[in-house]
């Protein structure tokens, strides 16, 4: 452990992303107490005004301030990053183990499941669930972290058929263990790391998505100071004035490549030969 | 190889029935009811149980599975609620749109990564491997819907040089058509160059390593031939699959890049099927979204086996 902890800190790339990362985690929990504005109100005095001292990062076409708007995304888009990464950790890993550790029948049928859900790209796949769930913030959790659960489910199907022929295993299951605490205690802890790198990965993922979503009219809430839902209302305004278009663009930007250089930093820890 | 094929085209049979299932029934999940929304605000019981029976409505679900499947297997994907026409017809009538806008987005990719990879592979940790990095990672975290706001702020609104939307077929003026697709293909096209780069980058730097590179570059060869004849060669395989399977998600992709440009591809018409609760419409975009991605799959297995013809199941 402390080998991986020394070797991820020597990657300052990791450590400025999980740094920018830590940050945006800290403006979304504080937004209420540090947005200059609250995010809803229309300023009618200052429709689409450029950046200036009363509004640092400029208003939107309805008035609304840039900058509280963007602290407000940073909830929306974290939380849902974090729900969906959670979600498809959760559902793909269990999907995955019980593939990967029954074998026969039931990785058959589980893995063709999985291979159903993977022909559809994922936008579509999520508009199609979010055509069925109906707009909303958790809905969106819900139906990013659906889309996701595949890669998970393949991931710990593959980790999970390395580990199961292992000695410890073998021992655990000589000794009378059940199946149930086999999988918890002994393979699960095991296969942890590419699930970890997954997650960092499927963040980044998930931000997009719900940007993406939004951006469509089929995420969250459409008055929500959503990133996609404001890139979606400036696209029709870029032409009179840019910084509605580009501040919410580079909000998901920073944040995305955040959790990729991270989620990369952390396979290089995790398994240093990969590294090239 | 034959073996391997098989297996591949088995393989795929139980995908594309899973797929017709799910795309059956997602319209069956969605709120709301086919009939009712066919029939309006004002309409009689009888009417909406005439309509039932004529549709088959009333029947159990795999029986109206079986029935919608064997209609598909013909050609029949049904009609469209809200304009009439057939989807199948509203599906190809589409489609060139979206097949351009992939295949342009694929060009561009290619034509910027291999390059870069190879590059960026033979300058291992030097300037332009530091650049391919970056490109890289800055390719697959912006989204598309960002690049194509960025590019309609350059090309369109402050240069005046590509149109920021709108379509006009190749047919009726090709310049004018490639004008269009520009823009879109570009920011369509900037995370595929992403992954395609990396993977060319490291399938190149895997087989540099191996002998028969080093014995070529110790004949004496010219790098221009032994970078293309032995070495891209070789490390052609993975970057055939991963651009197979990036052309099956920027079918994906089209849809946001379509609503972005106002493309009528069928991604935007995936998502007015689901704005109209256009509920055959909607069925019949995703049934073939996923069977294209599917055969796309199948190509790259194909092609795959064709490259390397000792691959066994």
């Amino acid at each position: 452990m402390n080998t991986f902890i020394s070797r991820f800190l020597r990657n300052r790339s990791a450590v400025t992303a999980a740094f920018i990362i830590a940050l945006y985690g800290c403006l979304a929990i504080a937004a209420p107490w540090i947005a200059p504005h609250d995010p809803y109100t229309m300023h009618s005095e200052a429709l689409l005004t450029a950046p200036n001292n009363a509004h640092w990062l400029g208003t939107d076409p309805f008035g609304r301030d840039m900058l509280s708007r963007l602290l407000h995304g940073a909830r929306i888009s974290m939380t849902v990053g974090a729900v969906a990464a959670g979600l498809a950790l959760a559902l793909g890993s269990v999907i995955g183990m019980l593939a990967g550790y029954a074998g026969r029948a039931v990785d058959h049928v589980l893995s063709r499941i999985m291979d159903v859900l993977f022909a559809f790209p994922d936008i579509l796949l999520a508009l199609v669930i979010m055509a069925v769930l109906g707009p909303g913030t958790f809905n969106v959790m819900i139906a990013i972290g659906l889309v996701y659960t595949p890669i998970f489910a393949r991931v710990a199907r593959a980790s999970t058929l390395s580990v199961k022929k292992l000695m410890y295993v073998e021992a655990a299951r000589g000794t009378g263990a059940s199946s149930l605490r086999i999988l918890a205690r002994h393979i699960l802890p095991n296969i942890a790391a590419p699930l970890i790198i997954q997650t960092s990965l499927s963040f980044a993922f998930a931000i997009l998505a719900e940007a993406a979503l939004s951006f469509l009219g089929l995420g969250v809430e459409p008055d929500a100071p959503s990133w996609g839902v404001m890139l979606n209302e400036g696209k029709n305004w870029m032409e009179h004035g840019w910084w509605v278009a580009v501040f919410p663009g580079l909000a998901i930007t920073l944040a995305v490549l955040s959790f990729n250089v991270m989620g990369d930093g952390l396979r290089d820890a995790l398994n240093p030969r990969h590294h090239r | 190889m034959r073996t391997y094929l098989l297996h591949r085209l088995l393989h795929a049979i139980p995908v594309l029935i899973g797929i017709s299932v799910i795309a059956f029934f997602i319209v069956r999940w969605v709120p709301g009811d086919t009939v009712t929304a066919m029939l309006g605000a004002q309409y009689s019981e009888e009417e909406a149980i005439a309509l039932r029976e004529k549709y088959g409505l009333d029947q159990p679900l795999p029986l109206q599975y079986l029935r919608w499947a064997g209609n598909v297997l013909r050609g029949d994907f049904g009609r469209s609620a809200f304009t009439g026409q057939p989807v199948l017809e509203a599906i190809l009538e589409r489609l060139p749109v979206t097949a351009q806008l992939v295949a342009m987005s694929l060009t561009v990719a290619l034509a910027c990564a291999i390059p870069l990879g190879i590059w960026a592979a033979l300058r291992r940790g030097g300037k332009a491997d530091t650049l391919a990095s970056v490109t890289g990672l800055l390719g697959v975290s912006i989204p598309g819907f960002w690049l194509g706001a960025l590019l309609i702020l350059g090309f369109s609104l402050h240069g005046g040089w590509l149109p920021s939307g709108g379509y006009i077929q190749w047919t009726v003026d090709p310049w004018e058509n490639l004008r269009h697709m520009t823009l879109p293909a570009l920011a369509l096209g900037g995370a595929v160059t992403a992954v395609i780069l990396r993977m060319t980058r490291s399938a190149m730097l895997d087989v540099l390593d191996e002998e028969y590179v080093r014995f070529a570059r110790s004949l004496g060869f010219p790098q221009r031939v032994w970078v293309t004849r032995y070495a891209l060669r070789n490390a052609l395989i993975p970057i055939i699959t991963i651009t197979g399977i990036q052309a099956g998600y920027l079918l994906g992709g089209s849809v946001v890049i379509e609503h972005m440009f106002s493309l009528p591809g069928i991604g935007l018409l995936s998502l007015q099927a689901i704005n109209n609760r256009d509920y055959a419409l909607l069925q019949g975009t995703v049934l073939f979204v996923g069977v294209c991605f599917v055969f796309i799959n199948l190509l790259v297995d194909f092609i795959y086996a064709w490259l390397d013809p000792g691959i066994k199941y």
